[in-house]
């Protein structure tokens, strides 16, 4: 026992002990783009958006601060709340399709089908593609001189309107379909994975006791899988607020101001406009849109989650 | 009466056939274990009863009724699941009355049921907790209820208790036979652990390769078994196996021979004829085998202790007998050195002997 | 033991009435196509014809005469199969600012992506195997803070990269821009690596240091030769993402070096002369083409990399 707490001390005044510095030396070298991207671009970067936001800057960045005024200025512009607008539409739409669409394609991918794999690359290959290729193809497919409205026209139903692309009223709705095409693939994924996870007990057992299957989607499965449709939703949550490419290639924001949203705003005042400051209000504002979405999963997930298992 | 009764089934899928020309009854109240290794076909089988697969020919009839073509629901079964499969985010009594709300039972018979479950399998404080909060035999007892509830004649268990752990495995093991004691249900159990199957059994189906290889009550099992397999899988340390032949004896009864020593044969009971010269296979239990003092009386042999593995209550002897090994099971209270000679009887009533070609008990 | 031979034969079906033998047997007749094939598989169907009509539209219309199109129908398949537009399409199509057409775009995007890629990944799989296998004290809290950033939209991080790359001189270069692929594929290849190697044996790195092996050492020898899959994955992830990348490219480059997503769509939506659907479709096919050939080739392994990738992310 003694020579054991002897040992210990002895290498407690080791001299040879390396410092805490050098310790592991060679890691925190090999970390050092990974420190330097956390703190500097992500933190600082993102601090110093906040901060000039606050600020009169216009063509460049000058610490000249002035309170809310590109707040109010931003909250008073017509495109911005066009924007927003055309944000909460798009949003709630493509969260309720996409999680709709991608789990009952999963749904039925489940049932021990033939071909899955063909019907698997069919449905996810649209997210290989980039939202340019994607816009493009839609403006096409959307087109109401050629395009889909055309051709039914031509089948013989001369009334038939379907022109989002050239409507301001409904442009959004245009866009909501495209991005629904080149994602619904990967919820799909998502689901299946979700619904391949349900443990097969689980089915036999609701079997054995009558229970309908789609009773059993419903109040057993859709319930279990929680945490997929939770990691789901801050997926699809956050591409929505960043949704830009898809609407600069189909619409480029028209017809008027008719489909412009909050990231297009930013970029157009930051690097076109010459208006930084109305740039860093509104990334700011994107920030918080983000976070509103991200906290409550956060806390829900790290420390509430804890708790409940 | 039959209570379960499976006729001529075949269950293939495309090419690949895993039950052929399989039969089986079970009697009202029968506790019947279905036994084997993974992949053997009993849990397959447990849910080609149950309707789960649908059969590709024969029939199953249950409780006098043909129900190869019901649904699971409508055979009159309950079933209990190795993952105990319950509802995760419904709480004990949504999980136990679930079923019989889609049925449409009235509220009233529903909250009887209920109640009535909970309180044979004592989980009545456990009603308005969700599965997550419930200990592993907590689960399996919820599992149970929601077989009990819907009023079934026959219980199903497929591996009930393989995800416990040992002790209370072996708690809730007795807990089941008790459940059978007072429910007097017809049950079928698939379990790979021999221990479940000896303690709960009425009669065990051992299966191998979807073909059931004996069934039969635990003890003649366990002390006459059909063939090599059932001989060797069933009994921990496994039956020793001494291949041989039938050689004539000096007062011209058959022996068996192996490796230049005879064994007698007096005391075991063969269905046939034993011709001299038949290769053959003697298995004995090592708890069947006398050494010293207790081998008075019968035909001795002699050994030297190899290896000792004391177990506590037992002590497991490794021998070397004439050109084999052999373990030996003697009380726990003697010791053996590595290298001491003892003298051996063995228990020819006990002993088996097979065909060693065909492998089946002679 | 005296009724062993009795039990020996499992069937006694002696106690089955006759008139049980008469009643169903075998598998239950279902009709040959049921009401739920018809309603799974014409779903199925369905939504797959949605999937492929716009990858099936564009490529006829890529192949169609310009008359063809403005008369014809876009579904109708091409009667007279031409090629020029494609040609058009990659050497002579106009956008605002020149008529290379998109080849130039072609190529700036292979110079960006193919740095960008092995620059990316390579720092990401050591920072994840520092961080699963040399973790030191903080790292977890840049670790943190680099996937909170994940989620920070790119608008905000935008400007403050600019006025950096400005500083450092490399604002509209190719080599800034491949650097701001890195910094952005970073939280999610971090995290990849950094679960992949937390699941590798932990034994196997022990043994390595007791054999004398250092960070580098155990990395090269050891670390990479195992996780030769999610190198795969990571390589999936960064092709298609930083291919189909358009705002950091139409960001951080000058015009000459904008990558084929940018050319495309200047191509596309610029405003100057008659439209050319077939030429325009014809370039969209093109772009999409390399992360298209990635995802067919790699199959099983994108939908792993899109899996690791967003649920974690």
């Amino acid at each position: 026992m003694t020579g054991q707490a002897t040992g210990r001390a002895t290498t407690r005044a080791h001299p040879g002990r390396p410092g805490r510095l050098t310790r592991n030396l060679s890691a925190k070298i090999a970390s050092i783009p990974m420190m330097l991207t956390a703190v500097v671009v992500f933190l600082g970067g993102t601090l110093w958006t906040v901060l000039y936001s606050f600020t009169s800057s216009k063509l460049l960045p000058r610490l000249k601060f002035v309170g809310l005024d590109q707040y109010e200025r931003l909250w008073a512009a017509p495109r911005w709340l066009v924007s927003i607008e055309n944000l909460a539409i798009y949003g709630i739409f493509s969260l309720i399709f996409s999680m709709v669409i991608g789990f009952v394609l999963a749904a039925l991918m489940d049932q021990k089908i033939r071909f899955e794999n063909t019907f698997r690359t069919i449905f996810l290959y649209p997210f290989a593609l980039s939202f340019i290729v994607t816009g493009l193809v839609w403006q096409w497919l959307l087109n109401p001189e050629h395009g889909v409205q055309s051709v039914v026209r031509a089948m013989g139903w001369a009334g038939f309107s379907f022109d989002p692309l050239y409507n301001s009223s409904i442009v959004i709705y245009g866009i909501l379909i495209a991005a629904l095409w080149q994602g619904t693939g990967l919820v799909m994924c998502l689901m299946l994975a979700g619904l391949r996870g349900i443990d097969e007990d689980i089915w036999k057992a609701s079997r054995v006791d009558g229970i309908p299957m789609w009773k059993t989607y419903l109040f057993v499965v859709i319930p279990m899988m929680r945490p997929v449709f939770v990691t789901t939703l801050v997926i699809i949550a956050s591409g929505i607020v960043r949704v830009y490419d898809l609407v600069v290639a189909q619409t480029s924001g028209g017809p008027g101001i008719a489909s412009e949203v909050p990231a297009k705003y930013v970029y157009d005042y930051m690097f076109q406009a010459q208006n930084l400051g109305q740039g860093f209000a509104a990334s700011t504002m994107m920030l918080i849109t983000v976070a509103i979405i991200i906290v409550p999963w956060a806390y829900l997930e790290f420390s509430g989650g804890r708790k409940r298992v | 009466m039959t209570s379960v009764s499976v006729k001529d089934l075949r269950l293939s899928f495309g090419q690949v056939t895993v039950l052929d020309q399989l039969n089986l009854d079970i009697q009202e109240g029968e506790f019947l274990v279905l036994l084997g290794s993974s992949g053997c076909g009993k849990s397959t089988l447990l849910n080609c009863i149950a309707g789960l697969l649908d059969i590709t020919d024969g029939q199953i009839f249950i409780n006098g009724r043909n129900v190869t073509w019901d649904e699971p629901k409508d055979r009159g079964i309950g079933m209990v699941f190795q993952s105990y499969a319950l509802y995760p985010q419904m709480t004990v009594e949504k999980n136990l009355s679930f079923g019989l709300k889609v049925a449409k039972m009235p509220q009233g018979e529903i909250d009887k049921r209920v109640a009535r479950a909970a309180e044979i399998l004592q989980i009545a404080p456990l009603l308005k907790r969700k599965p997550s909060e419930l200990s592993g035999g907590q689960r399996q007892r919820v599992a149970i209820g929601r077989a009990l509830v819907r009023d079934v004649d026959v219980f199903l268990f497929d591996e009930p208790l393989s995800n416990l752990d040992a002790k209370l495995r072996s708690e809730l093991r007795v807990e089941i036979k008790r459940l059978h004691q007072s429910l007097k249900n017809t049950m079928i159990y698939v379990t790979h652990d021999q221990i479940e199957a000896l303690t709960l059994a009425d009669r065990i189906a051992i299966m191998k390769g979807g073909v059931i290889q004996q069934l039969a009550d635990p003890n003649t099992i366990y002390n006459a078994p059909d063939n090599m397999f059932v001989a060797g899988f069933i009994g921990s340390p496994s039956m020793n196996f001494l291949k041989g032949e039938i050689a004539a004896g000096a007062d011209g009864k058959p022996v068996f021979a192996a490796d230049g020593v005879t064994f007698s044969l007096h005391g075991y009971r063969a269905g046939e004829a034993l011709a001299p010269g038949r290769k053959v296979v003697l298995g004995v239990r090592p708890e069947h085998v006398a050494v010293d003092e207790a081998a008075a009386g019968g035909e001795l042999h002699e050994a030297v202790v190899d290896i000792e593995e004391p177990m506590g209550a037992d002590n497991l002897l490794w021998l070397k007998h004439a050109g084999h090994t052999m373990a030996v099971r003697t009380a726990g209270s003697r010791r053996f050195n590595p290298g001491t000679k003892v003298r051996l009887t063995f228990d020819m009533t006990l002993a088996s002997l097979f065909d060693a070609a065909t492998e089946e008990r002679i | 033991m005296s009724d062993r031979g009795q039990l020996k034969k499992t069937a006694h079906l002696s106690e089955v009435p006759a008139a049980w033998e008469a009643g169903p047997r075998g598998a239950k007749p279902r009709r040959l196509v049921s009401t739920r094939t018809i309603v799974v598989y014409g779903t199925l169907f369905v939504a797959a014809a949605y999937y492929l009509l716009p990858l099936y539209v564009m490529i006829v219309t890529s192949l169609k005469g310009m008359p063809e199109i403005r008369v014809g129908n876009i579904f109708s398949p091409p009667l007279e199969i031409t090629f020029e537009p494609w040609v058009k399409a990659w050497s002579s199509a106009c956008t605002g600012l020149n008529c290379d057409g998109l080849s130039r775009g072609f190529w700036n995007s292979v110079m960006i992506t193919v740095p960008s890629t092995i620059i990316s990944i390579a720092v990401a799989s050591i920072n994840g195997y520092a961080l699963s296998n040399w973790r030191f004290k903080g790292a977890d809290i840049f670790f943190t803070i680099l996937i909170v950033g994940a989620f920070i939209p790119y608008q905000v991080m935008l400007y403050p990269i600019v006025i950096v790359l400005r500083e450092i001189g490399l604002y509209g270069s190719l080599s800034g821009l491949v650097i701001v692929h890195t910094i952005f594929g970073m939280p999610i290849l971090t995290l990849l690596f950094r679960n992949y190697f937390a699941g590798l044996p932990e034994e196997l790195f022990k043994a390595a240091r007791v054999d004398g092996a250092g960070f580098w050492g155990i990395y090269f020898k050891i670390m990479v030769p195992m996780s030769l899959p999610i190198f795969v994955v990571a390589m999936i992830l960064q092709v298609t993402g930083i291919w189909n990348d358009f705002l950091f490219g139409v960001v951080f480059t000058r015009p000459e070096y904008y990558p084929m997503t940018v050319q495309l769509n200047n191509i596309v939506n610029s405003v100057q002369g008659v439209k050319e659907y077939n030429v325009n479709m014809a370039a969209t096919i093109l772009t999409g083409a390399v992360p298209l050939l990635v995802y067919f080739v790699s199959g099983r392994l994108f939908v792993r990399g899109i899996a690791a990738g967003a649920v974690k992310g």
